[in-house]
């Protein structure tokens, strides 16, 4: 089997002034249904990383395949439609759009891959159900609990079917009985098969990994 | 992305700032509207002008003795015709036409009846006139009571008269069935009518009106003094032309005839300035209106660069985003023009109902309002989506 991520000597240089080498060289390969976790303190380079991985970002130099396709060569277009097919995200910050229902956040992705309406709000539906948010449909994220929110997220992030689940710090804005409720979330989708990369400086989020990397300085140890 | 996508999510990045949006609006409603009621208060004017031109006034040619001074110095006159309402009476678009003249009776006191021995009579100085009996017609004279004389009373110089309603009212004269007299000096004139209006020529209402030829074989009146014409709809320009030959074929220059504008030239002038005036502070507040769209959106942008990260990381292209705002800035424009568009023709209806004209609005005004509106949002807010559109993902993302 393909794997999902290979990455061969991806570096991440930010033109300065003065030059910020964020990613030195990662050498990085994620297994289909492996769930992995990347730790490493402040400004170590782990959001510049999910950044690259998730095709939000063009690295300075190296090699990416993502699902065996070599995304450096990829037009901004192609990139933006592997992106929206192929990786889902889950943010610190959730970035939901507030005064729209639950149901609506998380149709948002789908709209942009033309699915059509009536799969969409289907597709949507069933998702929310699976993060245990049937009740919630309706709702306005701002009245949500932070887990919940969190969970609505994930739920955006699934509907497209991803390759590969990214968060950042997914349980950085959560009290740990709303942390626990995500990552036994995450739990659940690892045990169904999901390819999940989750990004944390907090090594009781990274222990629930089935495998740990250290990122220091740019450098993965 | 469908269109009905993108402008479902236009609808809701507007429908979920209400506030904001009358903000936005604010500007283009004041200018649509100025735009909408200047233009249609100047339509509503021009055809209240019109009307009442077109139905009174521009059917009306009025022919008139002129004079001219020779080449030797001499100066030529000339008389019109008695049978000149005949003559005219043969030109096409000629509805009526009628002589008149103010009739001198040497100083001859008028007299009404009833007299009575003991408080003597009713002396008043009311002017006598004589007029062809098509002139009545001509002026749109109407009766309030009895009935004018003919062609006969006037052909047989008969005694009759008819009395304007002030000069009734000043002679005592109020019925016409006893056939009562008035006396102009000595002579008795019976009268047969009573006029209640004219169009124009008002002077008839003061004054005692009698046939040409009883005027001309009593008074030895010597000429009209001029003839009235009425003419049908829109055919004063042409009858004006020919009116004077008709009357005078060997001296036409000689007479002047007085034909009203051609239609259109009087409303279109009437309040030109004033519309100027209203077109360029509606300009103006439509182009404060647009750059207010512009700076809102754009500021809308850098608020939302959250979202326009995550629309990006869900597999929203760049054309997305910019076709997001630049729906967005294109309906506040034109809920903007449908707010501005109806408060000016309710402008337009309410100094309409306050002046007492009819309204009268352009159609595809009221539809072209909104539609400038939707425009000037386009435009303003094509700046604001090009911004949204360079904006980074993981800038954006990183800022949420
Ligand atoms: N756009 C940029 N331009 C210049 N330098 C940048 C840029 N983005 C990140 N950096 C730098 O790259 C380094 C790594 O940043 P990154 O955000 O990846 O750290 P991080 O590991 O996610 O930190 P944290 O745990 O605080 O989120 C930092 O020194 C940061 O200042
Ligand atoms: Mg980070």
């Amino acid at each position: 089997m393909t794997p999902v991520v290979e990455m061969d000597g991806i570096g991440r240089t930010f033109t300065g002034p003065p030059p910020v080498e964020a990613i030195r060289t990662v050498d990085l390969t994620l297994e289909q249904g492996e769930y992995l976790s990347i730790v490493g303190p402040s400004g170590s380079g782990k959001s510049t990383l999910l950044h690259l991985l998730g095709l939000l970002d063009r690295p300075t130099g190296g090699v990416y395949r993502l699902d065996g396709i070599d995304v450096r060569t990829l037009s901004e277009r192609r990139r933006t439609r592997l992106r929206g097919e192929r990786i889902g995200f889950v943010f610190q910050a959730f970035h939901l759009l507030p005064r729209r229902t639950v149901l609506e956040n998380v149709e948002l992705a789908m709209m942009y891959l033309r699915v059509p309406r009536r799969e969409r709000t289907a597709r949507a539906r069933a998702t929310i159900d699976r993060v245990g948010l049937a009740h919630r449909c309706d709702f306005d994220p701002l009245t949500l609990s932070g887990g919940e929110r969190q969970r609505v997220a994930v739920a955006r992030a699934l509907t497209s079917e991803p390759s590969l689940l990214l968060a950042d710090e997914p349980t950085g804005n959560l009290d740990s009985e709303n942390a626990a409720s995500v990552l036994d979330l995450f739990d659940e989708l690892h045990a169904e098969g999901l390819t999940l990369a989750v990004i944390t400086h907090d090594d009781a989020v990274s222990r629930r990994a089935q495998r740990r990397v250290r990122i220091v300085d740019g450098v993965l140890a | 992305m469908s269109v009905r996508d993108l402008c479902g999510e236009a609808v809701a990045g507007v429908a979920t700032r209400p506030s904001r949006l009358a903000l936005t609006t604010l500007g283009t409603v004041l200018g649509i509207a100025a735009l909408v009621a200047t233009l249609g208060l100047g339509q509503t004017a021009a055809g209240q002008i019109s009307e009442r031109f077109d139905a009174v006034a521009a059917t009306r040619v009025v022919i008139e003795p002129a004079e001219r001074e020779g080449p030797d110095g001499q100066v030529d006159a000339t008389e019109l015709p008695w049978d000149a309402p005949e003559r005219l009476g043969r030109l096409a678009g000629v509805d009526s036409a009628g002589t008149y003249a103010a009739v001198d009776v040497g100083g001859a006191s008028v007299v009404g009846l009833p007299v009575t021995a003991a408080t003597g009579t009713l002396e008043n100085v009311v002017p006598v006139a004589a007029a062809s009996p098509g002139l009545f017609a001509a002026v749109g004279a109407s009766l309030r009571t009895g009935r004018l004389y003919d062609s006969g009373h006037d052909e047989r110089a008969d005694r009759v008269v008819v009395l304007g309603k002030y000069a009734a009212e000043r002679l005592g004269v109020n019925r016409v069935d006893s056939q009562p007299s008035v006396f102009i000096g000595n002579r008795a004139f019976t009268v047969v009518g009573i006029i209640d209006s004219v169009d124009h020529r008002s002077g008839i209402l003061d004054a005692v009106v009698m046939p040409m030829g009883t005027a001309r074989e009593t008074y030895g009146l010597e000429a009209p003094e001029a003839v009235e014409i009425r003419t049908a709809l829109g055919a004063a320009q042409q009858v004006g032309g020919q009116a004077r030959l008709a009357v005078s074929p060997n001296d036409p220059d000689l007479l002047a005839a007085d034909v009203p504008p051609p239609p259109g030239s009087l409303g279109d002038n009437v309040s030109a300035d004033v519309n100027g005036l209203f077109l360029a502070l509606g300009g103006l507040s439509l182009l404060v209106g647009g750059l207010g769209i512009a700076n809102v959106t754009l500021l809308s942008v850098m608020e939302r660069v959250s979202e326009i990260g995550l629309r990006r990381a869900v597999g929203a292209g760049r054309t997305h985003v910019a076709g997001q705002f630049l729906v967005e800035s294109g309906l506040v424009g034109l809920i903007g023009g449908l707010i501005g568009a109806a408060a000016g023709v309710l402008t337009t209806v309410g100094v309409s109902v306050v002046r007492d004209w009819t309204p009268l609005l352009d159609t595809r005004l009221a539809v072209a309002a909104p539609l400038l509106g939707a425009v000037i949002g386009l435009v303003a807010g094509t700046y604001p989506a090009w911004r949204a559109s360079t904006i980074e993902p993981i800038a954006a993302l990183r800022s949420g």
